[in-house]
């Protein structure tokens, strides 16, 4: 029986890490221009990660055959050093891999959500609801539009809530179902949250954030790749979580520009 | 001149006057021998059976919800007969997936993982193991289980109201849980429920934690000092600790939540929400103050769902390795370390959530910190198995496995516990795979080890090795199968609480969930095995000794089944501690607690 | 030859009895027709971007427009509900279901008309799981998931009113059901034009609904077979 148990332990201790190891299911190429940060910790940690798993297991496997009870006279024997090593294993190698990950993943974290609002980036007003996405950008005037939650008319699309018949900065906001953004170019997203808790989460872009009803949540980043992606939410906010995503389309400046001007035209 | 018995090292207070109060007279009656009992050993079976039935219910649920992940289009036959608007023609309906997972969390983490370990064995066994009668509050032991049974029956209510359960998940944020009905279906009276089933399950555990504490400190019997308490017990008594703190919190903020669902206070919705088109009539609450208190109760309570685990582990495993646990004093000294430090990392389920991005290096830093006594003591399970003469009984295999699945479920908490990780993991099946690791496989684990151990201790009949052992090998694969994947999900970013997988970069993500819903179907029907072994080994199994493992705590010291005052109006005194296994003695390889020879020690 | 004159006679009257059954002496009914349009500056109708759901979104070569004020040329307004609000005479209650599709992720039709207790029937035409929410206040207010293949939902309303319907599940989707304790009801077309027809003489008050512009009521008399023309004339504003 415990022949069997240390194979099996074995077997799946290895078959595992090959498909952590090759990658076989993993993150999606990095667009952002923090990402690489985040990349490098993920797979600093995998290392270690890998290393302690592959170890441990393997080691407990090799016990359990190496120690079972063949009936014969043996005496038990006690650990090596008793206790000792293994608080020494602990407190020292783990201790150290933990400080040593903590200090570089707090400059990491510290540069993504602690950086202080970049005066050149694109401001763009984020709003979740029960059970999608919408996006306002501040039109020709660069000021966007007061938001009166009494005037939200999602049939007729007044997802916001603004009110052009009587502020005229809201006339010529721009609002959209998609992220559209220029490439390499700083954006500053303005969160809020309609009725429940949100987030907004794009696997590419390394970034992950909630929405909090009450608060309005900043989020910055850069995208260094065109293309399109999705946006999911990752905060259950009702029957409808699983379908509401929206799409970010990264375009070359040229074309954001062109699409900036055709959405003004249609509001 | 013979042997007088050493004096013990410390005499426990006020133990005359404690046994004269509690001999009481052995019940007569049906209702007062099994149903309303004030015996330790039948209120902790009462739990055991509560959570076997709460177990049940969870898992069917959870077949439900894979079935559903796994063949979204396929009817499951008789569901629409069962909830014709939660399955229209047998296809589930998104928020019904929703609250079959709510409800799944819900009776899982509180009714089997908090209730089975801690109020189930933890109130057979404690008592016996310290050599008291019974509990230091008889009464308030039973309301305790009376009060819980009575929080399940609140909670499976929300199944058969015409609103259905909630669908927020176990966590229950605000505002969808605080609004209504506004804030779409499931939200109406079955969020209430939920409420009022988790604040009465509060009170419950809080009266049996008093009493945990009380008996751990009072009732020891002669011999029986600090040092010298079995580890399963020292695990009880730090989890009762925890949880007199943990439970403390989370009645009051359930009690919020059911007046701002029903009272018209806002303490946890602000201004100007908008839902279903209508605008809300709260204002000035934080939905962060709910997540606040939600964790500061969450993060202790999954300490709670294991702890006692590791002591039962460490009472286990040094029986059938023949071996005494290695380092015993570090031990104890880590599970207070986790104890204590499980009240700092709560945060560590926020760094996401809006709250001041530099809590999130305060809250990491701890967070990692507890990976160094959790590592300990799996590192002295592992070293007390170096050297040992495994005896692989079906419980010696759980523990076994318990030390290879909890640290498969602690690593993906080291990748989790650094904020810069959890943006890109922070919401997906990594999670999943974590927290189902540690409590929905190590911690069930430990409760299968403390049943097959405890279980001729309970009936006076051992179970049955071959179908344990089976059970043991056909579950271990399955639960690899079915959680080990989970993590490859999550790094490829598919989202967790969804019911479908509609996202152009998840469907292709689709046939490994089908594979998950095979193995855990799989999983499911195996442990008809272990129900089968209880149901038999119950009536036919074969009878025990007083002490068929050759275990050395005093609950071995009396006979299978005990008596109703455990030790038969004789209390054992104690003449060591718990871990003389390998120091050989008139009874064996190993020196049990109760037995005065040899001397010494 | 004189016996067969009375059976003859009889078969006479029976045979103009029969005639007369077969086709009753055809009562008086009128018709009140007209056209609803607008004056002033009607709100810009929006494309509504569906791309969140892509078998929707696929459905539609051009986006599809709000349709809070669907105007036509001759300043014509559609969707406005046109019924008898007094004055109706007892009629019997319509039996046969009035069919709302959710396809494309829009309501068809925008505006159900419906009868007090009148069959309403509701599918699901799309890849996609709906969740149908009609928020009524005088009625029960309900909502139900459909997901893809899912029966249709069987249901009616007891009290007049009217309804604004939205999906929980899709923002976008907006329509009404108007439920009316009349039986002469009819909505206007994308023309603006309406008729009512079969009223039997009387003093009818008309009532026309919009969903942006309001209410507005005429009198009008019916009395034998004529039409009667009765226009509706909305104020548009732009917001």
């Amino acid at each position: 029986m415990g022949k069997l148990l240390a194979g099996l332990i074995a077997v799946i201790t290895v078959v595992s890490a090959a498909i952590f190891a090759r990658h076989i299911w993993w993150m999606p190429p990095d667009i952002s221009v923090h990402g690489s940060g985040i990349d490098h910790q993920l797979g600093e940690t995998m290392i270690s990660a890998g290393v302690l798993f592959v170890a441990a297991q393997l080691v407990l496997a090799f016990f359990i055959w190496r120690f079972a009870d063949r009936g014969d006279a043996r005496p038990i024997r006690t650990f090596p050093g008793g206790v000792t090593p293994m608080v020494v294993i602990a407190i020292v190698l783990v201790g150290a891999e933990v400080a040593a990950l903590s200090l570089v993943g707090t400059k990491v974290w510290a540069g993504i959500y602690q950086a202080p609002p970049n005066p050149n980036a694109l401001r763009i007003d984020v709003q979740a609801e029960q059970f999608a996405f919408y996006f306002r950008y501040a039109g020709a005037d660069g000021k966007f539009g007061g938001t009166h939650p009494n005037l939200i008319d999602d049939g007729n699309g007044n997802f916001f809530g603004l009110d052009p018949a009587n502020d005229t900065s809201a006339r010529d906001d721009i609002v959209a179902a998609s992220l559209v953004i220029p490439v390499n170019q700083p954006i500053l997203l303005t969160m809020h949250a309609k009725d429940v808790g949100h987030a907004f989460y794009v696997p590419e872009l390394r970034i992950q954030q909630d929405f909090v009803p009450g608060l309005d949540v900043p989020l910055q980043f850069t995208a260094t790749r065109t293309g399109k992606y999705e946006i999911v939410c990752t905060q259950l906010c009702g029957l409808g979580h699983y379908n509401m995503r929206a799409y970010l389309e990264v375009k070359t400046p040229a074309d954001f520009a062109q699409w900036l001007k055709d959405q003004a035209a249609q509001q | 001149m013979p042997d007088t018995p050493r004096p013990p090292l410390t005499q426990p207070r006020e133990t005359a006057a404690k046994v004269s109060e509690l001999k009481h007279v052995p019940p007569q009656t049906f209702m007062r021998k099994y149903v309303f009992s004030v015996d330790h050993k039948v209120i902790g079976k009462q739990y055991l059976g509560l959570a076997l039935v709460a177990v049940c219910t969870g898992m069917l649920l959870s077949w439900l919800m894979r079935l559903h992940l796994g063949y979204p289009e396929v009817a499951i036959p008789g569901l629409s007969t069962v909830s014709p608007n939660g399955a229209p023609g047998g296809v589930m309906t998104p928020e019904y997936y929703l609250s079959l997972m709510t409800m799944h969390g819900t009776i899982m983490v509180f009714f089997v993982l908090t209730t089975a370990p801690f109020a189930g064995f933890g109130n057979f066994a404690l008592p016996l193991q310290v050599g008291a009668e019974d509990m230091a509050f008889p009464r308030i032991n039973m309301m305790s289980f009376w009060v819980t049974l009575a929080a399940f029956l609140v909670l499976v209510a929300a199944f058969f109201i015409p609103d259905g359960p909630p669908l927020s998940g176990w966590t229950a944020y605000a505002p969808l849980s605080a609004v209504g009905k506004d804030a779409g279906p499931g939200q109406g009276m079955g969020q209430t429920l939920w409420a009022i089933s988790i604040a009465l399950f509060c009170v419950g555990q809080l009266l049996g934690a008093l009493n945990f504490i009380t008996t751990t400190l009072d009732l020891r019997t002669k011999g029986m000092s600090l040092g010298r308490l079995p580890y399963a017990t020292w695990a009880w008594f730090i989890t009762s600790v925890i949880g007199l703190i943990a439970f403390s919190v989370l009645l009051p903020a359930c009690i919020l939540l059911i007046l701002d669902r029903v009272g018209g206070t806002s303490f946890f919705i602000p201004a100007g929400l908008v839902i279903s088109d209508r605008l809300q009539p709260h204002s000035g609450g934080s939905p962060l103050l709910w997540q606040h208190l939600f964790w500061f109760f969450g993060h202790p309570e999954v300490y709670i769902a294991i702890l006692p685990g590791f002591g039962i582990i460490s009472q286990i495993l040094p029986a059938f390795a023949r071996k005494p646990l290695l380092g015993p004093r570090v031990f104890i000294a880590c599970l207070a370390a986790i104890g204590f430090l499980s009240y700092t990392v709560w945060g560590h389920h926020m760094f996401l959530s809006g709250m001041n991005p530099f809590s999130a290096t305060l809250f990491s830093v701890p967070t990692l910190i507890i990976t160094i006594p959790a590592t300990i003591v799996t590192l002295l399970w592992i070293g007390t198995i170096y050297g040992a003469k495994l005896r692989f009984t079906t419980a010696a295999l759980f523990c076994l496995g318990f030390a290879s699945v909890f640290v498969s479920g602690g690593i993906s908490g080291f990748f989790l516990a650094q904020p810069s990780i959890d943006v890109q993991l922070h919401g997906t099946y990594f999670v999943v795979a974590h927290f189902h690791f540690v409590m929905g496989v190590a911690a069930m684990f430990g409760i299968f080890a403390g049943t097959y151990y405890w279980f001729p201790k309970m009936f006076g009949r051992l179970m049955n090795e071959t179908l344990g052992k089976v059970h043991f090998i056909l579950t271990f694969i399955g639960v690899y199968c079915i959680f080990m994947p989970m993590h490859w999900l999550g790094l490829h970013g598919d989202v967790r609480r969804y019911s479908a997988f509609t996202d152009e970069y998840m469907k292709g993500d689709i046939p490994l969930h089908k594979f998950i819903t095979v193995a855990a179907l799989f999983t499911g029907a195996v442990q008809l095995i272990f129900f089968v072994n209880l149901i038999y080994s119950r009536f036919k199994g074969p009878k025990a000794t007083d002490n068929p493992w050759q275990s050395t705590t005093l609950e071995w010291a009396t006979t299978s089944p005990p008596p109703f005052d455990n030790f038969g109006g004789h209390p054992p005194t104690v003449y060591r501690g718990p871990n003389e296994y390998g120091t050989p003695s008139p009874s064996g390889d190993y020196a049990p607690q109760f037995t005065p020879e040899p001397a010494g020690r | 030859m004189r016996a067969q004159t009375p059976v003859l006679l009889l078969g006479a009257v029976l045979l103009t009895t029969l005639a007369v059954r077969k086709a009753p002496a055809p009562a008086a009914a009128g018709t009140v027709s007209g056209t609803v349009t607008f004056t002033g500056t009607p709100p810009k109708m929006k494309p509504i971007d569906m791309s969140k759901e892509p078998t929707c979104a696929s459905q539609h070569a051009t986006p599809v427009m709000t349709e809070n004020a669907v105007t036509g040329p001759g300043n014509s307004l559609q969707w406005v509900v046109i019924y008898v609000s007094a004055g109706e005479q007892s009629e019997t209650p319509a039996t046969e279901a009035v069919r709302y599709d959710q396809k494309g992720c829009q309501y068809a039709p925008h505006v159900a008309v419906m009868e007090v207790n009148q069959p309403l029937e509701i599918y699901n035409d799309d890849q996609t799981s709906h969740n149908i929410h009609p928020l009524a206040t005088t009625n029960a207010e309900w909502n139900k998931s459909q997901p893809p293949g899912a029966p249709p939902i069987h249901t009616s309303y007891a009290k007049p009113e009217f309804i604004p319907v939205k999906c929980n599940v899709h923002p976008w989707m907006h329509g009404y059901f108007a439920v009316l304790s009349t039986a002469h009801h009819t909505v206007s077309g994308a023309d603006g034009k309406f008729s009512l027809a079969g009223l039997p003489p009387g003093k009818y008050t008309i009532t026309a609904w919009h969903e942006k512009f309001g209410t507005q009521t005429q009198d009008v008399t019916i009395t034998g077979n004529e039409t009667a023309t009765v226009n509706f004339v909305f104020k548009a504003t732009p917001y």
